[in-house]
């Protein structure tokens, strides 16, 4: 077996380093290194959107990004989502609008719906449901997921105004 | 949430306070913060981890298993194969969603003397590290006789076809055959004289229809996590709807006693009746005795795809007439399920379901049990009613198009209601089929135009049973007012928070107030799976019970401390009051646990009653004929929940269970080649619906109350799927003239129909 290889990363704002070997996909060291177990594995292949996590402002599967690309890079997690122990927006409206059913999807979508609000403060129905496409629910159909998308955009444009 | 669409239709006159309420769900920010534990989160010290060798062939003797190179790789601390499980008993019992036959699960958690599809697991390995237990699993060395396979169930029911068994011996009425088959089981009901039936029609249909494996699809793999420790106690944390249910087969599989083990039901990723049955919890126990460490064992998606159970693939040929008025006069139906690797699958319920929906006087149905080389089948949400639904609901709609008879005003006419006996024997109580029906016939979907070319509208409707059986609560009065509900039902869709509420009705408490906890198996009392939609009707009934027996321990204790009888209490809205005292729930358990024991509520169940659910829908699709691709351009399903207790989840589980039939109708199957090779175990290639390939699925409640239950509530969670493939396929047919019988529709069958009836 190879060395393990050192990387140095920001993981919700906080500077981290770990060790991985070079086919550790970024989803295990989050998951099996470094405790983060909000991101989830469900296909590890990159079809059903589980593992989401942001990687330098953009939605990535993280299960498809090897854990040395995370070298310098600027990584969050559901985890860091909530601040100062306030839910985000998006959090809060998908528990009033029923959003899950099981939950091992959410913070998946969480993600999603988050990074498409912060570049699309007003998406129409079929802009949100073509950003959560990469995101698979078995549970609710979507119907509620997309509603509460956008619940949070207008309560998010209302707090911008 | 302004916009969602609810339009009530209701026979409850009862007011609550709280029933009825959308709260949020008292799981909920664990969900939406990452913090939830599902079993692949769970972990222990010094945990190991196992992985797999599965069958690469559908059929195959296995001759030899050597593990010694495997054993030898560094890092590597245990192997398991079949000869590490004990002997199974051939004994069969109901887990709450089907049966389950000791000898065939321990058969097929690790294989014996054959591997029967591809993806048997053969043999397990226990490492330090998974990567080391993956790559060490492929140094099993396995030698197999390869076998002729079969995937196809009429191919499987023919004289020459592969046997898998060669001591499975078909069932007739209780009757057996000669000789071995890959039939297990012959069932027949039969009602009235269905040739005088068929006599007594002015039309008769009879067709023939097709249906694929389908996988219920959850997106967290099963998972979990054994630690056997040195005093024969056996410890599980896993991922499963039953955790009562998991200890009861790690308990026959592995001859020990149940009291030896404790089943840890954490969070779960989705289940629909895929996760009743074990799969990796007996491996992992049996690597972690012998390595002396706790093991986990997560699957793959692949493995998930080719190791557990799907729902099957169907062969089915139904047979209606009806008078030129529209009367319904007999039914005949010729069923054959295939149960994947080991005899039992849902042909049972298919055979009851078949003409469930209807008052039909002569019918008979003829059901057949089969074994293939493909997984073993498992429920998956109204397990066997979708199929036949497929057959039933349109031949409905060719009779009401025959006939000229609206399809709806059709199936008012002929609908079972109370009193109506079903082809299996039962009469049916009080259910809410017209109702159902007349709701979505009065819906403003049903009364729009839908206008355009190559569109069209269907409907059909559909049923399912609803299970009762047993369930346990605890529930303790905290020292500040709030009740703990203490609950075994593994929550999958939100039921902590539908079971809270009737507690907190019944004491007339806010549902915040109620803080319900999902426990061990050493915690609560015996309760069922999470299935048969049973946890809000059941559990829900246990919940209500208890808060009845705090109640009634209050009232006596309150009493005392008045100086008045208990009978002389009044409780009204949680308020107690005797002359000019009065205090509310909260106020009087302040008062109370300052003196005298703490009050503690239980209650033990295991209802009769559960009652049926009844769904119905209707869909506007459009085809492109270019491509054969059918858009769902709009989706409404009304539904009789008797009571919602929670409005919210009860849509999301008609939502839900409406996109997972229309994944079943357009795009979801098993595609195996002729080698028995699964072709599609990914969900790049097994196509399950995505947020855009949908529109809003609208919701109509309605409420017909149980009267078995305090109040009303009948199930939700599984008719939902039971009549999309048929509404959608109906819907086809009038966007396109072509009836299609076989699901799924996928563009490339849709898009050969369409060129074929062109003359292309």
């Amino acid at each position: 077996m190879t060395k393990k290889i050192h990387v140095s990363t920001t993981v919700n704002g906080e500077a981290v380093e770990f060790l991985c070997e070079a086919r550790h996909s970024l989803l295990e060291v989050l998951r099996d290194e470094l405790a983060l177990t909000g991101c989830k594995e469900g296909c590890n292949n990159g079809n059903c959107g589980a593992c989401t996590v942001m990687m330098n402002r953009l939605p990535v599967d993280s299960c498809c990004v090897l854990a040395v690309e995370a070298e310098g890079a600027e990584i969050e997690t559901v985890e860091g989502v909530a601040a100062q122990g306030q839910l985000h927006t998006v959090q809060q409206c998908f528990l009033e609008g029923a959003a899950l059913q099981c939950g091992i999807c959410t913070p998946g979508f969480i993600i999603t719906a988050k990074a498409l609000l912060e570049r699309n403060p007003n998406p129409s129905e079929q802009e949100i449901r073509f950003a959560l496409a990469g995101n698979l629910c078995r549970c609710t159909g979507y119907d509620k997921i997309i509603r509460s998308v956008q619940a949070a955009a207008e309560i998010m444009k209302e707090a911008q105004s | 949430m302004s916009n969602v669409i609810v339009q009530p239709s209701s026979t409850n006159p009862k007011k609550y306070n709280v029933i009825g309420t959308r709260p949020v769900r008292h799981d909920g920010a664990d969900k939406v913060t990452g913090k939830a534990i599902y079993a692949a989160d769970f972990a222990l010290p010094n945990m190991a981890h196992g992985a797999y060798i599965r069958s690469p062939h559908a059929h195959a003797r296995i001759l030899s298993i050597d593990t010694s190179e495997a054993e030898k790789m560094p890092g590597v601390l245990a192997v398991a194969t079949s000869a590490d499980l004990p002997d199974p008993w051939d004994k069969t019992e109901e887990l709450g969603e089907g049966c389950i036959n000791y000898a065939h699960l321990s058969g097929n958690v690790l294989a014996r003397k054959k591997a029967l599809y591809r993806g048997h697991a053969v043999a397990a390995v226990a490492a330090t590290d998974i990567h080391i237990a993956q790559e060490a699993a492929k140094w099993i060395k396995v030698e197999y006789e390869v076998l002729p396979p079969v995937t196809w169930v009429l191919d499987a029911m023919k004289e020459d076809a592969p046997l898998l068994h060669e001591n499975l011996i078909t069932q007739t009425l209780g009757e057996k055959s000669t000789k071995p088959s890959n039939i297990g089981q012959h069932i027949h009901f039969e009602q009235g004289d269905v040739e005088q039936g068929f006599a007594e029609a002015d039309i008769v249909i009879e067709r023939e229809y097709r249906t694929e494996t389908v996988h219920q699809g959850y997106i967290e793999p099963h998972a979990s996590v054994a630690l056997w420790n040195e005093d024969g106690r056996l410890k599980v944390w896993t991922a499963t709807q039953g955790s009562f249910t998991v200890r009861q087969q790690l308990a026959e599989l592995l001859k020990i006693p149940v009291s030896k083990i404790t089943v840890v039901p954490c969070e779960i990723g989705g289940g629909f009746g895929g996760k009743i049955a074990v799969y990796e919890p007996p491996v992992a126990a049996v690597l972690s005795r012998k390595c002396g460490r706790p093991v986990k064992i997560t699957m793959r998606r692949d493995e998930v795809f080719e190791g557990t159970g799907p729902t099957p693939g169907s062969f089915m040929r139904v047979k209606m007439g009806a008078t030129k008025e529209g009367r319904l006069t007999a039914g005949k139906a010729w069923l054959a399920y295939d149960a994947g690797a080991f005899p039992g699958g849902v042909i049972g319920p298919g055979c009851m379901c078949v003409f469930s929906c209807y008052d039909i006087p002569n019918a008979m149905v003829d059901g057949y049990d089969v074994v293939l080389n493909k997984p073993k089948t498992q429920a998956y949400r109204a397990p066997g009613s979708t199929h036949v639904a497929l057959a039933t609901e349109t031949i409905i709609d060719e009779i009401a198009g025959e006939l000229g008879i609206d399809p709806i005003d059709l199936r008012l006419q002929n609908a079972a209601k109370e009193g109506t006996r079903r082809v299996d024997g039962p009469t049916y109580p009080r259910i809410g089929l017209v109702e159902t029906l007349q709701a979505i016939k009065e819906s403003e979907h049903w009364n729009s135009p839908l206008e355009g070319p190559n569109r069209g509208r269907g409907v059909a409707c559909g049923f399912w049973f609803n299970a009762g059986l047993k369930s346990s609560a605890a529930a303790n009065v905290n020292d500040d007012g709030t009740v703990t509900l203490v609950e075994g039902s593994p929550d999958i869709g939100g039921t902590r928070t539908s079971l809270a509420m009737q507690l907190a009705e019944t004491l007339g408490i806010a549902a915040e107030d109620v803080n319900p906890q999902v426990v061990d198996t050493d915690s609560v009392g015996f309760t069922d799976v999470t299935g048969g939609s049973r946890v809000t009707f059941a559990t829900g009934l246990a919940a209500h019970e208890a808060a009845l027996d705090i109640r009634g321990q209050m009232i006596e204790r309150v009493a005392e401390m008045w100086e008045c009888k208990p009978e002389d209490i009044q409780v009204e809205g949680g308020v107690y009051r005797y002359d000019d005292h009065s205090l509310t729930f909260k106020e009087l358990a302040v008062e109370l646990s300052k003196t005298g024991e703490a009050i503690v509520g239980r209650a033990a169940v295991n209802p009769q009653g559960a009652t049926n659910a009844f769904s119905a829908n209707i869909v506007d699709v459009e085809v492109d004929t270019e491509t054969g691709k059918v858009k769902i351009l709009r989706f409404t399903i009304a539904q009789d929940a008797g009571k919602a207790i929670h409005p919210s989840y009860v849509e999301g589980q008609m939502q839900g269970g409406s996109v997972q039939g229309i994944g079943w109708a357009l795009n979801e199957e098993y595609f195996y080649d002729d080698r028995g090779e699964l072709k599609n175990a990914s969900f790049l290639d097994y196509r399950m619906p995505t947020s855009y390939d949908l529109p809003m699925i609208e919701t109509i409640i309605v409420e017909v109350p149980n009267p078995d239950h305090p109040f009303g509530v009948r199930g939700v969670g599984e008719v939902s799927i039971v009549p999309p493939p048929a509404a959608i396929a109906n819907a086809i047919y009038r966007a396109t003239g072509i009836r299609m019988r076989n699901l799924p529709i996928s563009p490339p069958r849709l898009w050969k129909a369409i060129a074929e009836r062109n003359g292309q």
